[in-house]
């Protein structure tokens, strides 16, 4: 049980194998029978300590890490950035420190800079999961979005997938072009281009300006949430503009070839990069994601604190079994 | 103070296209004759320079010394003594202080303090504007009257076009270059790499390369419309050397200085979101590194300055973004000069004086950067076989943030004299 599959933390996707992704995937399937269970409890990582550290507001993904945690019995300490330490100033480097000193098992950390869960792992012993960082990474994301898009296709290999919108800004586009890609998916990207970050193509993804070619080309479409600020830092003229040329809606998936798969991270601007009437509809797959989400958390943490994929149906316990 | 005499070495002065082994006598704080077999002066210190380059002091137009302000990271004694441990027997400080280099009195605390520290000469930058404010000239005729050799509003772009313009025309009442830090601050914004494939996998933003060029267009067009010098502060990008080569041929008055950092690293550098390679303007790409390599040799860009600019561990111990830009450089520029342009096959080691000593010199209208007799008794004797390990533990300056922590050079300093006086080994 003592040989670690991802290393110490999970900082990214880019880092990873792909026989890491998927072992990740797989360990993940287990791990959604937990949660349709009256007693959504196992005994896993009884004794463990954990610390969500969230530097930066997140609603889904902070309640999905707590729910994974308290499934698998670990006991969990939640810091939010306002009101602690690091709003007197407290540098993250120091708060490293004093929560090593705490003896903690783990963190779970979400912070605004690019960098900053590899600069926090590079300093403590504990494993250091990226609840996203900046606009580099957000890998638990793109697991998910893996595993959901594997759930709908039986596979990723050969699956054409094009993530929407805004990419210079996006983590979850980076996370999902590395699993992509990893994984034998051929990806693209679709946005104006003052939202497409340099040198994207080099990463080997197709990039389409028009969301009507992506939509011709694609099995699936990850829809990413347009930020407001973007209209204010002068990156497109209007949400309105954006809805109209970008936006995913019923008559533009009407000319498709074939049915779309629809993925978006959450949180979504109905009417803006996304109809309600696309988000609502029978291909979309957004509440299946966060579902997902708790499964996927559940088998990094598992995987972390040193499990094996093969033990993971073992150790999740007997269903109904009551383990406190 | 005792007449030296080095003795023996192989004398470089590119000022006088000199390269043999000869011996150099410094009587009276100057240079009193370099020939072969001179007699030793009566009670005069005599070194043995055999395998040596004896050459003029190296200048560094480009420094950050944080005094006033900032002594905790630097001060113009321990700036000047990491200097003279550089081979620098001088060095140009930035006014980028707190207060700002911007009026006689804070020119002549620079003066004095570089007195008392006896260590590399220290020269004053002053500021082109009123606390580098952008907006009001500072008072050229008194900050030149107090030691400043030139002004510049480094770290900060001289934003106002206008602005700019009354520099370059007023600055030739009194023959100084005005040195500007190119960067339109709109395209840099929240930029804190070069902006390409390497900030696009890190997530970081970036600071395109037009951000440089656009100001050193700006600048060259002014200068054209002033006949005002403008030195151009650390260029980073092969745009702006296409866009110097070509001022320069028009007959633009203008020059241009180059970091060893940017000949040497690209934005690799800042894999692992490494904070030493967090600088402004940005470690850029190979084929810009190339293009600045190049344009040293042929003349395009001038001369070769550090940007030490030191910061508190502490300081760089932070997120990527929230580090502050900038690396000491001081004690790396001449190996790095000799290990990577020399030994790299770019320079000839008398070329590579000439960039870190004559042409400072003649581009800042400084005395030193020759061996001619009766010049400032400023010289440098370099070991250049001598491999050493950099270690910023050993450093003098007050600062330890260079990226080049480790890596083993070629060329060391074995001594340096200013005004016939050794300031280093202290």
């Amino acid at each position: 049980m003592t040989e670690r599959f991802l290393g110490k933390d999970l900082l990214g996707l880019e880092p990873l194998t792909a026989d890491q992704i998927r072992f990740i995937l797989d360990t993940a399937e287990p791990f959604k029978e937990v949660s349709e269970r009256a007693i959504k409890k196992v005994p896993t990582l009884r004794g463990k300590t954990i610390v969500n550290l969230f530097f930066e507001a997140s609603t889904r993904t902070r309640i999905s890490f707590e729910f994974a945690e308290k499934r698998l019995s670990a006991d969990t300490v939640n810091v939010a950035a306002a009101g602690s330490s690091v709003e007197k100033g407290e540098t993250l480097v120091d708060t490293a420190r004093n929560l090593e000193a705490m003896r903690i098992d783990m963190v779970v950390m979400r912070h605004p800079a690019s960098g900053a869960a590899r600069f926090l792992a590079d300093r403590i012993n504990s494993n250091v999961i990226n609840a996203g960082d900046g606009t580099h990474e957000h890998p638990t994301q793109g697991l998910l979005d893996l595993l959901t898009l594997r759930d709908q296709f039986g596979r990723i290999e050969g699956l054409k997938v094009c993530i929407c919108g805004d990419i210079l800004h996006s983590r979850v586009a980076r996370s999902n072009i590395w699993g992509l890609l990893k994984l034998g998916a051929q990806v693209a990207v679709c946005g104006p281009v003052s939202l497409l970050p340099m040198g994207i193509e080099d990463l080997g993804v197709t990039v389409f300006r028009r969301i009507e070619d992506a939509i011709q080309w694609a099995d699936a479409l990850n829809v990413l949430r347009l930020q407001l600020e973007r209209m204010h830092g002068g990156y497109i003229p209007s949400l309105r503009e954006y809805n109209r040329v970008f936006g995913v809606t019923v008559e533009r998936l009407e000319k498709a070839p074939k049915d779309l798969v629809i993925l978006h991270p959450g949180p979504m601007n109905r009417g803006v990069e996304i109809d309600s009437r696309v988000a609502d509809g029978p291909h979309s797959m957004i509440l299946g994601q966060v579902t997902n989400g708790v499964a996927v958390r559940m088998a990094v943490l598992y995987l972390l604190a040193g499990g094996r994929p093969e033990m993971a149906e073992a150790a999740k316990g007997r269903a109904g079994e009551v383990t406190e | 103070m005792k007449p030296l005499l080095i003795r023996g070495g192989r004398v470089i002065d590119p000022s006088q296209h000199h390269d043999a082994v000869a011996d150099v006598l410094i009587a009276d704080g100057r240079i009193a004759e370099v020939g072969q077999g001179l007699g030793v002066p009566d009670g005069a210190e005599v070194m043995e320079a055999r395998g040596k380059v004896v050459a003029p002091g190296l200048i560094d137009l480009h420094v950050h010394l944080r005094e006033p302000g900032r002594e905790d990271v630097e001060t113009i004694a321990t700036g000047a003594r990491a200097a003279a441990a550089g081979g620098f027997t001088a060095v140009c400080a930035m006014p980028n202080t707190d207060p700002v280099t911007d009026n006689q009195a804070a020119v002549g605390f620079i003066v004095k303090q570089a007195q008392a520290a006896g260590a590399a000469r220290v020269y004053p930058i002053a500021a082109v504007s009123l606390g580098q404010k952008g907006q009001q000239l500072a008072e050229f005729g008194e900050l030149v009257g107090a030691g400043a050799v030139a002004v510049s509003d480094d770290g900060h772009p001289v934003v106002s076009s206008h602005l700019m313009r009354m520099a370059l025309s007023y600055a030739r009442t009194f023959g100084i270059p005005v040195a500007d830090h190119c960067e339109d601050p709109t395209l840099k914004a929240k930029g804190v790499m070069h902006e390409g494939l390497v900030a696009t996998r890190l997530g970081l933003h970036g600071i395109p390369a037009a951000a440089e060029e656009i100001m050193v267009a700006r600048n060259l067009l002014l200068a054209e419309l002033t006949n005002g010098h403008v030195h151009l502060c650390h260029m980073s990008t092969r745009g702006s050397v296409e866009l110097i080569r070509r001022a320069k041929d028009k007959g633009i008055p203008v020059t241009a200085e180059v970091t060893p950092h940017h000949l040497t690293l690209t934005d690799d550098a800042c894999e692992g979101y490494n904070t030493n390679a967090k600088m402004n303007p940005p470690l850029r790409e190979a084929a810009d590194v190339r293009a600045l390599r190049s344009a040293l040799k042929d003349g395009t860009i001038d001369l070769i300055a550090t940007d030490h600019a030191p910061h508190h561990y502490d300081a760089k111990e932070r997120e990527f973004d929230d580090a502050p830009f900038g690396i000491v450089g001081l004690e790396t520029a001449l190996g790095l000069g000799i290990t990577e342009l020399v030994d790299g096959g770019l320079l000839t080691l008398p070329e590579l004086i000439d960039r870190m000593s004559v042409a400072p010199a003649r581009v800042f209208h400084l005395p030193g950067g020759t061996l001619k007799r009766g010049a400032p008794g400023d010289v440098v004797v370099f070991d250049p076989a001598a491999r050493w390990r950099v270690d910023p533990e050993q450093f003098l300056s007050k600062s330890r943030n260079t990226p080049y922590a480790g890596r083993e050079l070629t060329g060391r300093v074995v001594r340096t004299v200013v005004r016939g006086r050794t300031v280093h080994p202290g």
